[in-house]
């Protein structure tokens, strides 16, 4: 149980620091440290039972369909990253006290790391491969945070936006890499995946996986040739790159490839893939660092060649091996991070990092060094040290392998080579530091840290001694444990021992620190040959590389993008006509299929007016107005047509929403150009028509299809339960206030969306108003004739009175609150029409705002209503009752879903309409708010 | 009948995408609006032609299929509304730009204005 917890109290702790920035920086450290410090108790209170065996496993179902679920799933490689996480962290808290000034925002560093750890946590407890890949990303995103956490320097803002370009591209692939996991395994849960190995390693898509995968992996943590991002990350302050770039975010590709090992390992491109980049790392870093001059750099380059090392282990495919890889990503994690610390406190301490400077500190900070100095020696590789042992082991295992064939004897040697470079740049980081003369013009006189600063390096540098001495007592079983769940069962036979007799192993050793010592103390001839090579710098290349893609991307777009509508919509359609090629060819037997119902007269008619319409419009289109009458000709035709075939409902919505389109229109048609002056050449023309003609055909042919197949509809559902379940006999009414609420509910919504935009844009109009008619005669002197004036306020109460029985009857006749509304709305925008906005103004007191978002309200609240009775939002209820005098009635929270509706088809229409009507007047909104 | 239902929809479809070609606001907003017509026509066909059959239980012998009535029923209101916004957003362009194209070919923009 409280598995969840481990993850989400690091999440809660983000906000501590933020909250506690006023206690002062040793509290809010303190309280900081709190909530790792609880899911650490909690991680070793359920450490017992993944000891014996257990996994623990613990799912919230989010999406179950699409696969999706919040699973944590705790085995032993994810107990040893969470140890190293949570462990490494709180050191790293208590160091980043000492170790930021004054003028650094505390708070927010800290919330950005608690975030990182978060993000790691989730990482390496994930049960879901979706939810380890968003983790994944936040430890991209929340990394690129702590990078640029000093933001005034350009060194660290291009540092942090490389880092995150390479591992965000890495994560991308690595998504490909997991849905195409998911799809050919069936799921996303990782117990799942993981007893799919076989399934997986023999599909046609693994090659395909598995380089996706690896992309993610190799990009993360920084394998050649994606490995140039790291050192430009030393931009991040020192305890950053102790916490992420030695012991955590780059070890998150370790942990992928170590935990897909049982799935995607054993076969030849792995070790292909896996080995040959490892080994390239290795020796690729091992080399660079021994010429760094930056301490940093130096340590950078330094875990490039370690993390190359893991990645080889992983990828020569035995289990020894394996086991290995885990013993090194412990040690390598211990040593790092303490180094990185000490590194730290010397440029703290001394205002420099560069080696050059560096000397004889050893005077200065004696306690200091010889931490550093253990720690550095333990990177070598030296016995009683932990390095030493995983490095053995890794000795053995490289002469063990026999993948390359004939080459095979190359492998052990380059890993000696390897070693011989790592053994060297150790002593460069002690001797160049702590001894060989005096330092070089410091900007501080060097002294020892704050006491408490060196406390985790303590810590840290003890474990390497104690793993060294007694790494039996002290890793075995957690090795054991961890290196069981990365190979899925089995553990080989080792032994964790200092001494295993003269053999070869131990001889690469002793020729590795011999070679390191020779190469170490002859090291300025080889700087002066390496000083022959132009060091290319990977920030400049990378960031010519960005500039150019940017300028390619900003020529694509300005090619396509050159604001003409015309354009974007001629290409729209034309693609759409391009995709409907296929699909149409394949649409056979369109002519087999005939008719059902005989044309009859007055439908002919019909279709010969609304064709008359609809070409007329198009025909007339330059002279506006002549349009719009014949396009609400069209609009007519298009209603009576619905009325023909049986849908009297949408016959009536059709024709008031047809009313109510036409004022709009003629209303918008006042502020424009009263016609369109003729700008398209023939061509034009020809090009239009024929798309038009196309698409129309197109269109008409499919519909055609449609309609003459054979109907297999749900309806019958609707039909059925209309009355019983619904308590309504117009069965389109219950579908839009029942059995459909939910769409009808966002219908609306976005209706009175619509509206208050609409409403936005009018506001800060600013319109010339024509004085005079398209002709250029003078507006009619009188605005509000009196005949209109009378029979509309006449009509008024009448026109209310049909809406309100059209309302009420709605749900069992034609009818409802979309007619009823945009009934209601015609009647009061003929008031205004008739009368003007000033004569309204003083009758009719409405906010249309209020109006929108009451009907929104009251549609909302009737659907959270049925919750109360515990059912799912908007389930309808109705019951019949009986009073003296009415006779027996019907009531139903339909009715007051439909309300809603209603309402907001009014505020709504009107709230666009009345505003635009506005505008002629001294009413405008705009006129408002410059008053 | 059906064939002249489905040429119809195709002449409206028709004659909607040629007005959304033209170079200025307003035809388009014109053309918009037939087109919705046409996808209305379209959308609603989908549950087959029927005569004398509306979906009021009780009122004839079979019915109409009442789903697409009950889509194209909002799609109607939608679509005033969103005919609304195209047209507004038309007008506003218009006041602020000055003129009411939307083939791309702006005049030059006078020095205090910034470009839109």
């Amino acid at each position: 149980m409280g598995l969840f917890w481990i993850p989400l109290l690091p999440l809660l702790g983000t906000v501590v620091p933020l909250l506690s920035s006023r206690f002062g920086r040793s509290f809010l450290a303190l309280f900081t440290a709190i909530p790792p410090l609880l899911a650490l108790l909690l991680l070793l209170q359920l450490a017992p039972s993944v000891f014996n065996g257990e996994v623990i496993y613990q799912s919230f179902d989010w999406i179950p369909l699409a696969g999706l679920s919040l699973t944590f799933r705790l085995d032993g490689l994810a107990l040893l990253f969470a140890l190293l996480i949570l462990g490494i962290g709180l050191l790293v808290i208590l160091y980043a006290r000492y170790y930021l000034s004054a003028k650094d925002n505390m708070g927010l560093f800290y919330a950005y790391l608690i975030l990182f750890m978060t993000a790691m946590l989730g990482i390496v407890l994930s049960g879901n491969l979706i939810q380890l890949w968003l983790f994944w990303e936040l430890t991209s995103i929340s990394s690129f945070l702590l990078i640029s956490f000093w933001s005034h320097k350009s060194e660290a803002r291009k540092g942090a936006r490389m880092a995150l370009t390479i591992t965000g591209a890495g994560g991308l692939a690595l998504l490909a890499g997991l849905l195409l996991v998911g799809k050919i395994v069936g799921s996303f849960d990782l117990s799942v995946v993981l007893a799919s190995g076989d399934l997986l390693r023999q599909h046609a898509a693994y090659p395909v996986v598995l380089v996706l995968v690896l992309l993610g992996a190799f990009t993360k943590s920084a394998q050649f040739p994606f490995h140039f991002w790291l050192p430009h990350a030393m931009a991040a302050p020192t305890p950053v790159s102790a916490y992420l770039h030695s012991a955590t975010m780059v070890k998150a590709g370790i942990f992928l490839m170590a935990r897909f090992y049982p799935v995607l390992a054993g076969t030849e491109l792995w070790f292909l893939i896996v080995s040959m980049t490892g080994l390239i790392t290795l020796l690729l870093g091992a080399y660079v660092a021994l010429f760094k001059h930056d301490l940093k750099g130096l340590l950078a380059y330094s875990t490039i060649s370690h993390l190359g090392l893991i990645t080889l282990l992983l990828g020569m495919n035995t289990q020894l091996s394996t086991v290995a890889a885990v013993f090194h990503i412990i040690n390598h994690a211990i040593f790092k991070a303490s180094l990185f610390m000490a590194a730290g406190i010397i440029d703290h301490e001394s205002g420099t990092r560069d080696m050059r400077r560096l000397n004889g500190l050893w005077k200065y900070m004696p306690h200091t060094a010889t931490l550093a100095m253990v720690a550095a020696a333990s990177m070598a590789g030296v016995p009683l040290l932990n390095g030493f042992l995983s490095k053995e082991m890794f000795f053995a295992e490289t002469l063990d392998q026999v993948t390359l064939g004939s080459l095979s004897w190359m492998v052990p040697v380059l890993a000696t080579l390897g070693a011989v470079f790592s053994v060297a740049y150790s002593a460069r980081f002690i001797h160049d530091v702590f001894f060989n003369g005096e330092p070089v013009d410091l900007p501080k006189t060097p002294h020892e840290p704050p006491r408490y600063m060196k406390v985790p390096v303590e810590i840290l540098v003890a474990l390497c001694l104690l793993l060294g001495i007694f790494p039996g007592v002290i890793v075995g079983p957690l090795l054991a444990l961890a290196s069981t769940s990365v190979l899925g069962g089995e553990l080989p036979y080792y032994s964790l021992s200092i001494w295993h007799g003269f053999n070869l192993p131990l001889l690469m050793s002793f020729l590795a620190m011999l070679g390191g010592l020779i190469i170490y103390h002859n090291r300025r001839h080889l700087f002066r040959f390496q000083s022959q090579f132009p060091e290319p710098d990977a920030k400049l290349i990378f960031e010519w590389l960005v500039q150019r893609l940017v300028r390619l991307c900003s020529a694509i777009i300005d090619k396509l993008e050159n604001g003409s509508l015309q354009r974007y919509v001629f290409l729209l359609l034309l693609a759409a006509l391009v995709l409907m090629a296929g699909p149409m060819i394949d649409l056979n037997a369109t002519l087999g299929h005939q008719s059902s119902m005989p044309v009859d007269t007055v439908s002919l008619i019909g279709a010969l007016l609304l064709a008359a319409g609809a070409i007329a419009t198009v025909i007339l289109n330059r002279r506006r107005l002549v349009s719009l009458l014949t396009l609400s000709v069209v609009g007519l035709i298009v209603s009576l047509a619905f009325a023909r075939f049986s849908a009297p409902d949408l016959a009536l919505t059709q024709l008031s929403v047809e009313v109510v389109t036409m004022i709009l229109l003629l209303l918008a048609l006042f502020f424009l150009p009263q016609s369109t002056p003729k700008e398209s050449n023939p061509r034009r023309l020809v090009r239009d028509l024929s798309l038009a003609g196309l698409i129309g055909g197109v269109i008409g042919t499919i519909n055609y299809a449609m309609i003459t197949r054979p109907l297999d509809s749900i309806s019958g559902f609707f039909l059925e339960n209309s009355k019983t379940g619904g308590g309504g006999t117009n069965v389109v009414n219950v579908i839009l206030v029942d059995f459909r609420g939910m769409d009808t509910f966002g219908e609306v919504a976005v209706l009175g969306i619509a509206a208050l935009g609409i409403f936005k844009l009018i506001v800060h109009m600013r319109l010339y108003m024509p004085s005079t008619d398209g002709n250029g005669l003078p507006w009619s002197p009188d605005r509000h004739p009196m005949m209109l004036a009378i029979v509309s306020q006449s009509l008024l109460p009448l026109a209310l009175l049909v809406s309100v029985y059209i309302f009420l009857r709605g749900h069992n006749q034609p009818g409802g609150g979309f007619i009823a509304g945009l009934i209601t709305s015609v009647a009061i925008i003929q008031q205004y029409i008739a009368h003007g906005v000033d004569w309204i103004k003083e009758r009719l007191r409405i906010n249309y705002q209020w109006m929108v978002a009451s009907g929104l309200l009251i549609a909302g609240l009737t659907g959270i209503g049925s919750w109360f009775f515990g059912r799912p939002f908007l389930t309808s209820w109705f019951d019949y009752f009986s009073l003296p005098w009415v006779g027996k009635f019907e009531l139903a929270s339909a009715m007051v879903f439909d309300l809603g509706v209603y309402l907001t088809v009014v505020g709504a229409t009107l709230l666009i309409l009345a505003n635009l009507g506005k505008l002629t007047t001294s009413h405008s909104p705009a006129a408002k708010e410059n008053n | 009948m059906e064939g002249l239902y489905a040429f119809s929809v195709g002449l409206l479809t028709a004659c909607g995408v040629f007005l959304t070609l033209r170079g200025r606001s307003f035809p388009v907003v014109v053309g918009i609006t037939l087109l919705s017509y046409a996808v209305n026509l379209f959308l609603f066909s989908s549950g087959r032609l029927k005569m004398d059959g509306a979906a009021v239980l009780g009122a004839s012998e079979s019915y109409a299929d009442p789903l697409p009535q009950a889509l194209v029923l909002t799609a109607i209101v939608i679509g005033f509304a969103m005919t609304a916004f195209v047209l507004i957003l038309a007008m506003r362009s218009r006041a602020d730009l000055g003129n009411d194209h939307v083939d791309g070919r702006l005049p030059p923009p006078p020095k205090d204005q910034k470009k839109c």
